[in-house]
């Protein structure tokens, strides 16, 4: 008998959860597509057209019972999610939510990484790091702790400065205050121009052109000109083979075979010189000299790579005096 | 500050450029929404009611603009510039586009997607007798029908919607305050929008059962004309930076059943000299250990 009643005792106990549980859940043919991080929920199926075509009252109550629905599933899954207590334990309730998955576009578009300036440049090189700076400096004739820079900084009262000697070299009869003006203000003058240079870096970088050799300068030489009139002449449908000469250009500078790697001689072409290239390949095989002079290609190497070291020192001192003038 | 030829002078400027420069992590986007030289007394309706929504992250022109969006986005452009706003809403009326809004948002302050949308029933905040929620309370969002799957044109409109209500972006939230609800129903050609507020009532179990209250702007809108962005635009605006891509973490694998596997990588060990369990019995006593010494003594004895 008490087994019995325990049994029953039980199942109702069951009924009654399924019951709690019926209150809360919602019968759907298509499961909802859920975005947490965004609050979101996409609802794929086709809704009860009967009941939303009808009069507005009745579709008013059906919108209503469908979004009733809707809501229902997405509060499920917002309260699946992991939550702690907000500020200690008598906090409110709070959810931890995903990363938005729904990908929506951005605002603008994502910030270059800008180019480092000179300064960052050389301070990278050298090895030079911040150093924090304290925003208080002891300032002795005022016996106090002043600001670095502002409102009563130490050392900027221009009262105290009442007193500017003549330095060992310089003219008697300069006016020192009005030189230290002059400094001040050419400082100032060459820090704007630096930063304006930086800038004008980072913006040329952001927007570098690909073709720069080929764009006309104003100071090329005569064979990037001539390197520059033949790319240009190539460039055509047919590979310039049609292209117009000017009266006194000169014909067919350079043949197909042209370049030192890819260079082939015509199979039936000059005989005697054929003739001389093999008997004199025949003498260099049968010598006892050897062919390479050992001594005069080292120096030959050499000499070159002087001239190219001498190549780049001249390139970087024209271009640091090209970008004072050209901006 | 890469277009700062002049630099900013106070830190207030120089806060205000920062805040509009782009950023890895970007500002929550604002609408700006404007009335235009015919708009009829239902749309500034619409526009009051969606500001209200949509508060603090929207600008209400209270001045009509006679512009037209779909021929000319200049102005729009110039907006959006001056009030940092990527979200517009445009609203107008005349004979052949009656109740007219146009919904749109902006890539780099220019025109994005651009859809025209006609409101053909409006029931605004102040007829629904309704207890409202608090302002700036982020909204759950909920499209229903498969129109929104099949259709070009409703994919992007559900993704416009998302843009523009979906406010700030946040990392948690507290769950007794998710009051709102916006439920999108697209059926017919119309989209049905119905915003509710959530009641949360007692049921026997964690998850509460829900009821909702009709509260706020409801809109019956019926889709016009749209002007997309072409779809190499598209992707480059979804484009996410790579710094933003959550990092992987290197030699740490999980199977299907949750197990975590990690793996270590160690130097070429000298098995002979490997020390594995201790047993008392194979200890060297002292005896061996000075044999192996070679007859040196551990001990030094002390000679005269």
């Amino acid at each position: 008998m008490a087994a019995v009643r325990v049994e029953e005792v039980l199942a109702a106990a069951e009924e009654q959860e399924a019951e709690k549980r019926r209150s809360v859940t919602v019968e759907k043919e298509l499961e909802l597509e859920f975005d947490l991080g965004n609050l979101l929920a996409l609802d794929r199926n086709p809704p009860a057209a009967a009941g939303l075509r009808g009069a507005a009252p009745g579709r008013e109550a059906k919108l209503r019972a469908l979004a009733r629905d809707n809501t229902q599933l997405l509060v499920a899954q917002l309260w699946e999610l992991p939550a702690e207590r907000a500020g200690g334990a008598g906090g409110p309730l709070v959810a931890r939510l995903p990363e938005p998955a729904f990908l929506l576009p951005r605002e603008k578009p994502p910030p270059r990484p800008r180019p480092p300036t000179r300064w960052e440049q050389f301070a990278r090189l050298k090895g030079i790091r911040r150093r924090k700076r304290t925003s208080l400096v002891w300032d002795e004739e005022a016996k106090e702790w002043r600001r670095r820079w502002g409102y009563r900084r130490a050392g900027g009262d221009p009262a105290r400065a009442w007193l500017a000697e003549v330095p060992e070299g310089a003219d008697p009869e300069e006016d020192q205050f009005a030189r230290l003006r002059r400094e001040k203000r050419e400082r100032v003058a060459r820090n704007e121009l630096n930063r304006l240079r930086n800038l004008a870096r980072a913006h040329r970088a952001g927007t570098a052109v690909p073709a720069a050799p080929l764009h006309p300068t104003g100071h090329q030489s005569r064979e990037e000109l001539s390197h520059v009139a033949r790319v240009a002449r190539v460039s055509t449908a047919s590979l310039g083979r049609f292209q117009p000469r000017l009266p006194r250009e000169p014909a067919e500078t350079l043949s197909r075979n042209a370049g030192k790697k890819r260079r082939f001689e015509p199979l039936l072409g000059n005989l005697a010189a054929e003739r001389s290239r093999q008997l004199e390949l025949l003498r260099d095989m049968g010598s006892k000299k050897p062919v390479l002079n050992i001594t005069r290609a080292v120096n030959k190497q050499l000499r070159q790579e002087e001239a190219e070291a001498a190549a780049a020192k001249g390139k970087k001192q024209s271009q640091r005096g090209k970008r004072g003038r050209r901006q | 500050l890469i277009y700062c030829y002049r630099k900013p002078k106070t830190k207030r400027a120089k806060r205000f450029l920062e805040k509009r420069e782009p950023k890895l992590k970007e500002n929550t986007k604002n609408a700006m929404l404007i009335k235009g030289g015919n708009a009829n007394l239902t749309v500034t309706e619409v526009l009051k009611d969606i500001y209200a929504v949509k508060k603090p992250f929207a600008v209400l022109y209270k001045k009509k603009n006679i512009t037209r969006p779909f021929e000319d986005q200049t102005s729009l452009e110039f907006f959006s510039k001056k009030s940092d706003c990527s979200l517009f809403l445009f609203g107008s009326h005349n004979k052949k586009r009656p109740n007219n809004l146009v919904i749109g948002r902006m890539f780099d302050y220019h025109v994005l997607d651009m859809i025209e949308l006609g409101v053909e029933k409006f029931v605004s905040l102040k007829d629904v007798k309704n207890s409202k929620c608090p302002e700036g309370t982020k909204p759950m969002l909920i499209f229903a029908g498969d129109m929104f799957d099949g259709n070009e044109e409703y994919r992007r409109l559900k993704s416009l919607l998302i843009d523009f209500f979906r406010g700030p972006s946040v990392p948690s939230i507290r769950l007794a305050g998710l009051e709102y609800v916006l439920h999108f129903t697209a059926l017919d050609g119309k989209i049905y929008m119905r915003s509710y507020k959530v009641l949360l009532k007692k049921s026997g179990c964690k998850i509460p059962r829900i009821e909702l209250e009709e509260m706020g702007p409801s809109l019956d809108l019926v889709m016009r004309r749209t002007h997309l962005a072409s779809d190499d635009l598209y992707k480059l605006s979804l484009k996410q930076p790579k710094a933003l891509k959550p990092k992987k973490k290197k030699n740490i694998s999980h199977d299907v059943f949750g197990t975590t596997y990690g793996r270590i990588h160690m130097q070429k060990q000298d098995l002979s000299k490997l020390q594995t369990r201790k047993m008392k019995g194979l200890k060297k006593r002292p005896a061996e250990k000075s044999a192996e010494d070679g007859g040196a003594s551990p001990k030094k004895s002390k000679s005269g």
